[in-house]
This record gives C-alpha cells, sequence and structure tokens, in this order.
C-alpha cells in the first residue's frame, strides 16, 4: 500500500504518556496527497493526541511516521524541517498576542525562510484577503473575534507553504455563529488541493468535505471509510452508539 | 451626591497633609531639643561650587591688553603668549610680569563630590543592572531547561546567591575573587551586584516564561522555528513584558542595595555622605539630601519603566 503519492504514513503508533495512561494503542493511518481525512472520535479516544504526533508535538512510544518519505521518528531527522512542511491549527488559535495579525503571519517566513520583509508582507496580505481579512493586518489578536482568529492562524500555517495542514478542533473553541467562516476558509483550502487531517465534531464539514472519515476510540482506529458509509451505515457498535448521541 | 464626595475628599485630603506637616514639625521639634544647627547653606557647594582659578605668567616679560586679550611678550622676544579665557585681571596695560605671577582669574564650576557619589551610584546600578538582565535570562532559561546540567547549575547558584547576606558577598567578591582576578574595587562592586540582582532576575524570568500558555510554543514550533528562535521572538517578548513590574522592583531594590559597595571603599553616593559628614559635621542636612538623591534615581526609574510599560500595552 506504499505509493509515492502516500504523503503521511502512520503505522503502530504508541503513545503512552508519563502518567502511564496509553493515549495511542497502535494506530495505523496512510494519507494520499490531496486528501482530506477527518477523524472523529469521543474526547479521550486519542484523536487530537494522535494528530501532534505527526508533526511530532507529541514524541510516540511505538511504531513510526513517515511525513513526505522522512522518518520523523529517526535521530537524524531534523524535525524543524518537517514542521515546515506540516501546517498546524490548534484549537486555542494560539496567535501571538504582542503580533499584529500581519505579523503573525510573517514572522515564521521571516525567521524560518529568511524572507525579506517586503516579499513577507506581500505574501502576508494575499493570505489575509484568501482568509477575508485584508483590512484587519494591523489589528492585534486581541482585537479580533474568535473566528477571525482562528482565520489569521489558518493563514499563518499557510504562510509557510505547507503540504500537509493538521486541524486540531478548529472550531470547537468559537461561537455557533462563528464556525461558518472558518469552515469556509477550510472547504476552499481543501478544493485547491491542500492534504488536510481535520480532527473535528462538525459532521456536516465531514459530511460534505471529508475524501475518507476515521472513527477513533480509545486509543485505536475502530472503523474509518468514505463519509457517508461511516454516517449512513456504521457496522461497529460504538460507532452507532456515538452517532445518535451526536446526530 | 458628587458634591458630597467631593467634600469628603477634601477633607481627607487635609488630613494626609496635616499628618505629613505634623511629622515635619516632630523633626524640627526633635533637632531644637537636641540644639542642632541647621547649616544648609553649607550642602550646595557639594553638590557643585564656583571655584576662582589662577591663571599665571608662563614666561618673564611685558603684558599687553590688546583689547580683551592679555598678551605676555617675553622679555628676550622670542615667545608670546595670548590668554583670552578669563574672568577678571587686576593688572594695568604694559606691566612687566615674573613666571609664575598670577595675571588674571577665571571662574569655573567644580563638580562636588555628592554629584560624583550620584553619578558613582549611577553608574554602577546602571551595569550592574545590564549584566543583572543578562545573567538573569540565562539562568532563568536554564532553569527550566531540560538538561540537567544547566538546570542544577541554576538553581545551585540562586539559592548560593539568595542565601546569603549581600554584603559578605561584596566582601568575598572583593577580598577573595577580586583578589584571585586582580579586580579593582568598581568592578568587584559591580559584579557583586550584578551577580546579586541576576539571581532574582532568573526566577523573576522563570516565572515570566512559565505564564506563557503552552500552545504559544507549541504554535512557534509547529511553525518550524526551533527552541531558540521560539524564544526570543515569542515567549520571551511576551514573559519580559509581563514581567516588568516584578522587575522595576528588582532594579530599585539594586539601586538601594548599591550603597553597600561603599564598604569597599568605593565613592558611591552614600560614601561621598558619610565623607561629608564627617568634614561638616552636618549629617541632618546631608543624610537628608543623599536620601533624596537616592529617591530621584528610583523615581526616574519607575518613570522610565511605567513609560515602557505604557508602550507595550498597545497589544492588550
Amino acid at each position: 500500500m506504499i505509493s509515492e503519492n502516500c504523503i503521511i504514513q502512520a503505522k503502530n503508533v504508541v503513545k503512552i504518556y508519563k502518567n502511564g495512561v496509553k493515549a495511542l494503542k497502535g494506530v495505523s493511518l496512510n494519507v494520499m496527497q490531496g486528501e482530506v481525512v477527518v477523524i472523529i472520535g469521543p474526547s479521550g479516544s486519542g484523536k487530537s493526541t494522535f494528530l501532534r504526533t505527526l508533526n511530532h508535538l507529541e514524541t510516540i512510544n511505538g511504531g513510526n511516521i513517515i511525513i513526505d518519505g522522512i522518518e520523523l521518528t529517526d535521530s537524524k531527522t531534523n524535525i524543524n524541517k518537517i514542521r515546515e512542511e506540516v501546517g498546524m491549527v490548534f484549537q486555542q488559535f494560539n496567535l501571538f498576542p504582542h503580533l499584529t495579525a500581519l505579523e503573525n503571519i510573517t514572522i515564521a517566513p521571516r525567521i524560518v525562510r529568511k524572507m525579506d520583509k517586503k516579499s513577507a508582507d506581500e505574501l502576508a496580505l494575499k493570505l489575509l484577503e484568501r482568509v477575508g481579512l485584508g483590512d484587519r493586518g494591523g489589528s492585534y489578536p486581541s482585537q479580533l473575534s474568535g473566528g477571525q482568529q482562528q482565520r489569521v492562524a489558518i493563514a499563518r500555517a499557510l504562510a509557510m507553504k505547507p503540504k500537509i495542514m493538521l486541524f486540531d478542533e478548529p472550531t470547537s473553541a468559537l461561537d455557533p455563529e462563528m464556525i461558518g467562516e472558518v469552515l469556509d476558509v477550510m472547504k476552499t483550502l481543501a478544493k485547491d488541493g491542500m492534504t488536510m487531517v481535520v480532527v473535528t465534531h462538525e459532521m456536516g464539514f465531514a459530511r460534505e468535505v471529508s475524501d475518507r472519515v476515521v472513527f477513533m476510540d480509545e486509543g485505536n482506529i475502530v472503523e474509518m471509510g468514505k463519509a457517508e458509509d461511516i454516517f449512513n451505515n456504521p457496522r461497529n457498535e460504538r460507532l452507532k452508539q456515538f452517532l445518535g448521541q451526536i446526530l | 451626591m458628587n458634591k458630597n464626595n467631593l467634600f469628603k475628599n477634601f477633607i481627607w485630603n487635609a488630613v494626609f497633609v496635616s499628618i505629613v506637616g505634623l511629622l515635619i514639625f516632630f523633626v524640627y521639634y526633635s533637632t531644637k531639643k537636641v540644639d542642632y544647627i541647621w547649616r544648609w547653606e553649607r550642602i550646595p557647594s557639594y553638590i557643585i561650587s564656583n571655584e576662582k582659578i589662577d591663571i599665571r605668567a608662563p614666561f618673564e616679560g611685558v603684558l599687553h591688553f590688546e583689547g580683551k586679550t592679555i598678551v605676555i611678550k617675553s622679555t628676550d622676544g622670542s615667545k608670546t603668549e595670548k590668554i583670552s579665557d578669563y574672568k577678571e585681571s587686576l593688572l594695568s596695560d604694559n606691566t612687566d610680569v615674573y613666571e609664575g605671577d598670577i595675571v588674571a582669574y577665571d571662574y569655573k564650576y567644580k563638580i562636588g563630590p555628592l554629584t560624583w557619589g550620584l553619578w558613582n551610584t549611577l553608574y554602577i546600578s546602571f551595569v550592574a543592572i545590564l549584566i543583572a538582565i543578562v545573567i538573569g535570562i540565562i539562568t532563568g532559561l536554564s532553569r527550566i531547561s531540560s538538561n540537567i546540567v544547566l538546570r542544577k547549575l541554576s538553581v545551585t547558584y540562586i539559592e548560593l546567591i539568595r542565601g546569603t547576606p549581600l554584603l559578605v558577598q561584596i566582601f568575598i567578591f572583593y577580598f577573595f575573587i577580586g583578589t584571585v582576578f586582580q579586580l579593582d574595587r568598581i568592578t568587584s562592586g559591580i559584579a557583586a551586584l550584578a551577580i546579586f540582582a541576576g539571581a532574582y532576575i532568573a526566577e523573576i524570568v522563570r516565572a515570566g516564561i512559565q505564564s506563557i500558555p503552552k500552545g504559544q510554543m507549541e504554535a512557534a514550533r509547529s511553525l518550524g522555528m526551533n527552541y531558540f528562535q521560539a524564544m526570543r521572538y515569542i515567549i520571551l517578548p511576551q514573559a519580559l513584558k509581563r514581567t516588568l513590574p516584578p522587575m522595576a522592583g528588582q532594579f530599585i531594590s539594586l539601586i538601594k542595595d548599591s550603597s553597600l559597595v561603599s564598604v569597599i571603599s568605593i565613592t558611591d553616593l552614600t560614601k561621598a555622605g558619610r565623607e561629608i559628614v564627617s568634614s561638616t559635621f552636618s549629617p541632618f542636612e546631608v543624610w537628608f539630601v543623599v536620601a533624596i538623591m537616592y529617591l530621584l534615581l528610583t523615581f526616574g526609574l519607575s518613570f522610565l519603566v511605567q513609560l515602557l510599560e505604557r508602550r507595550l500595552a498597545a497589544s492588550d
């Protein structure tokens, strides 16, 4: 099943926290170039943990992960180089509060990619327009709504021109009326062919955009398939129960 | 309602003013009781004085006036000297002068010992603060480092420094480390103060860094920044902004603690005060002035930090 289009290959990933909790019990997932994978599951199922292992925010205790042909767990791998290729959007936005929206976007290209200020500013403005915030470049995060902050966070991740975008419950901390604007940005990204792994509770998004839905429970992938199969014909008991609770 | 509040404010302000007035009266009354003679007129000359300077003839010759300029021609005609920088001359045109004769007087402002002391205190504190900030940031970062050696070294340093009196540290620095490394007293004093304050700043920096949410570091790292870039551009700017108020307190402490370096014969403000007291026998005036000078320094610093805080508040 290893092909050159396979941009993420995770095999038997195990994660044990310091307090002994086994968060991932051997998770395997391959993601193709341009694919949109949505991970769903109850809280504590390990879906966020798994997402965070993909750019090494969590170290793993077993198995291996290959991103774009590079082994993550190899001690010779420069982890910063891989992170440049993997953008991440967080539930709590994690914008840098001491920088303006524009500076939030330009700082990584300028420091990591050594881009000059002028081209970084141009790039940031283009990205801000893409997420519908062309006029808010000078605002500080504290002056933006949650939805606007999350869109800036997406633009910030895109500024590194990543090959993969990871979304860790990007709409969970938002007021209901702001969820739509963030999902719209994510939908456009998916249409443009970005490889995306999204942990979310937005079943509408999963149905509409995803190529594949992954259901995780207690540190394992329990069921995986096309959205309509997962939602309309769930086979696993736990998945049926989960869908019954949220739909 | 509003009028009532104004009246209340007025009353309480009046109470405040009368208490302060009472204290001042008490000081005045107690000095009367011990027959203290106030000699405030002696103090200004220790801050700045206007001194008369003699200007002497460099060689034997004849003195002329060319307008305001004094011209001295040597007797054999080989040398001439022009003097124009003077305030008054008692001599008239065509006077014979000998080498070393006073031909004119000039007045110059001379900085008094109190001002020198103030300058020394300012200089020592300023340099010590700068070094202490560097030490504090490095130690604070080491304190939360994952490297055991760095962490234990920084904890040892912090505990040693915080657990011993500054006065003892200054003596150790001057008599032991200063002797071994041939440091002069100013360098020893500055080093002792910087290392002392550095330990406290390290703890302030550590607390500041730990108060920044973990997500900030994760976001920075997920963008491809390495640990040091994330610290330098994301975490430290936010942490240092939060630590400004306790830092200001630490800096003020350092200015005041710098008075202890007078024990190793550095002529700072305190030592200057002590010297003047022993020559004038006016301890009250001198120590009041010294206290006011320290207040000027610490108020100035507080003011600067407040300005900085206001400037950094733009993103709040």
